[in-house]
């Protein structure tokens, strides 16, 4: 019988369909994961309420569980605890710096309206001197931002808390 | 329970028709920085409407999902607020409608968290970190706007003194909410309407505009009694459902 160690392991090969560098373990999105003599059960959480990758990814993990000789498995949905940039691990954020993509800083920046930015580094050249363009980027978990110094435009996965 | 299900359709209709109508600007937006926040904003909503007419369907126990109620209903089985209906208008009268719902929803959602109800709780801890970054957004926007270019202020002050008649509504109680409140479940609306009013005449100070002198106020939507704007907006929303039933992409 498969372990429940053997099974995140699994999880490792299953990648984040918007941020293809991540894995899904990287990103904190799968909770626990339930093996019993009959069912393989992983719980998974949505970063964002709309994140249209939640379906993708619950279909990814049935093809790769059943690929790995698992035949019956199921996964569910949960909400609590929210999932927040804290669920992100250091490795994660390693490969997002590495991928171009700045990894989350600190704080929310939420509560002072007009407050300076949070200084994010940029992931090419690594100077603070950088601004933000909008708090809204190409995804719901990330913010634009744009290198004062090497001028390139760049993704922050923004912090959510 | 009756009362649940009724509950958590009137706050799912919220997100969902303000998430289509936000998502009407893609494409459209005054700016590529602004199209992307709005319609960004309408997937946050969108994603908040899956979940709660998901669970609506759950207490109704009837066997009608999220899809189901979102795009199988008549106009007036909707009961989202009038607010929330409203045509976009411009970039300031969007903006204006947004940052009135935004006051109103984070001060609820952080109740909602304390909610009997272990569902609610947890999608009301979700969304608020969301609704956070779309009150911080609709307020900046507003600030900028009001204390602007004359035009910039007119139009924005113009969007506030045709939408104010709506704000009543966002604080409507009826038997539902009371026994609810009652149970534990939703919250009482007056702690919220005093936080809601101190955000909005802040932010309007700031802003250099006046709440209007006019109390005439307008409600009907939690019962379903809607404006004409509704109609149409469904119809577009619906016409895959309806024409192709059952269809998936």
């Amino acid at each position: 019988m498969v372990t429940t160690a053997q099974v995140w392991s699994y999880l490792e090969e299953v990648s984040d369909p918007e941020i293809p560098v991540l894995t899904i373990v990287d990103l904190g999105v799968v909770r626990d994961v339930q093996v019993t003599s009959s069912n393989c059960h992983v719980v998974i959480t949505p970063t964002y309420s709309g994140c249209p990758a939640m379906k993708m990814i619950e279909e990814q993990i049935i093809e790769k569980l059943t690929e790995k000789g698992i035949d019956s498995c199921s996964v569910e949905l949960v909400l609590a605890p929210a999932w927040t940039t804290d669920w992100l691990t250091e490795s994660g954020k390693e490969k997002l710096r590495t991928y171009g993509i700045a990894p989350p800083e600190h704080e929310p920046d939420k509560s002072v309206l007009f407050a300076e930015p949070i200084k994010v580094p940029c992931p090419r050249c690594a100077t603070k001197n950088t601004r933000m363009i909008s708090q809204f980027g190409s995804t719901a978990c990330k913010a634009q931002y744009q290198c004062n110094e090497c001028l390139e435009p760049f993704d922050y996965f923004k912090c959510l808390k | 329970m009756t009362a649940l299900f009724e509950y958590t359709l009137r706050i799912g209709d919220d997100s969902l028709i303000l998430g289509q109508r936000l998502s009407e600007w893609c494409g459209h937006g005054p700016i590529l920085e602004e199209d992307i926040a709005l319609t960004n904003i309408a997937l946050d909503l969108i994603g908040q409407a899956t979940t709660l007419l998901n669970y609506a369907g759950e207490c109704e126990g009837k066997g009608r999902d999220g899809d189901a109620l979102a795009f199988l209903r008549f106009d007036r089985e909707y009961k989202n607020l009038l607010l929330l209906e409203q045509p976009n208008g411009d970039f300031g009268s969007t903006i204006m409608r947004q940052f009135l719902f935004d006051a109103f929803r984070k001060p609820y959602f952080e109740a909602l968290q304390k909610s009997t109800d272990s569902t609610l709780a947890a999608i009301a801890e979700k969304s608020l970190k969301e609704t956070r970054y779309h009150l911080k957004h609709s307020s900046e926007w507003v600030i900028r706007l009001g204390d602007g270019t004359e035009e910039s202020h007119n139009r924005v002050q113009e969007a506030l003194d045709d939408l104010w008649r709506y704000t009543d509504e966002l604080f409507f109680e009826d038997e539902i909410d009371q026994e609810l409140i009652q149970l534990g479940i939703a919250p009482a609306m007056d702690t919220i309407r005093t936080i809601w009013y101190q955000t909005v005449t802040g932010i309007f100070e700031e802003a250099t505009l006046k709440i209007p002198t006019n109390n005439w106020k307008y409600a009907g939507g939690r019962k379903g009694m809607h404006s004409e704007h509704l109609g149409y907006m469904l119809a577009e929303m619906q016409y895959m459902q309806r024409s192709y039933p059952n269809m998936e992409w």
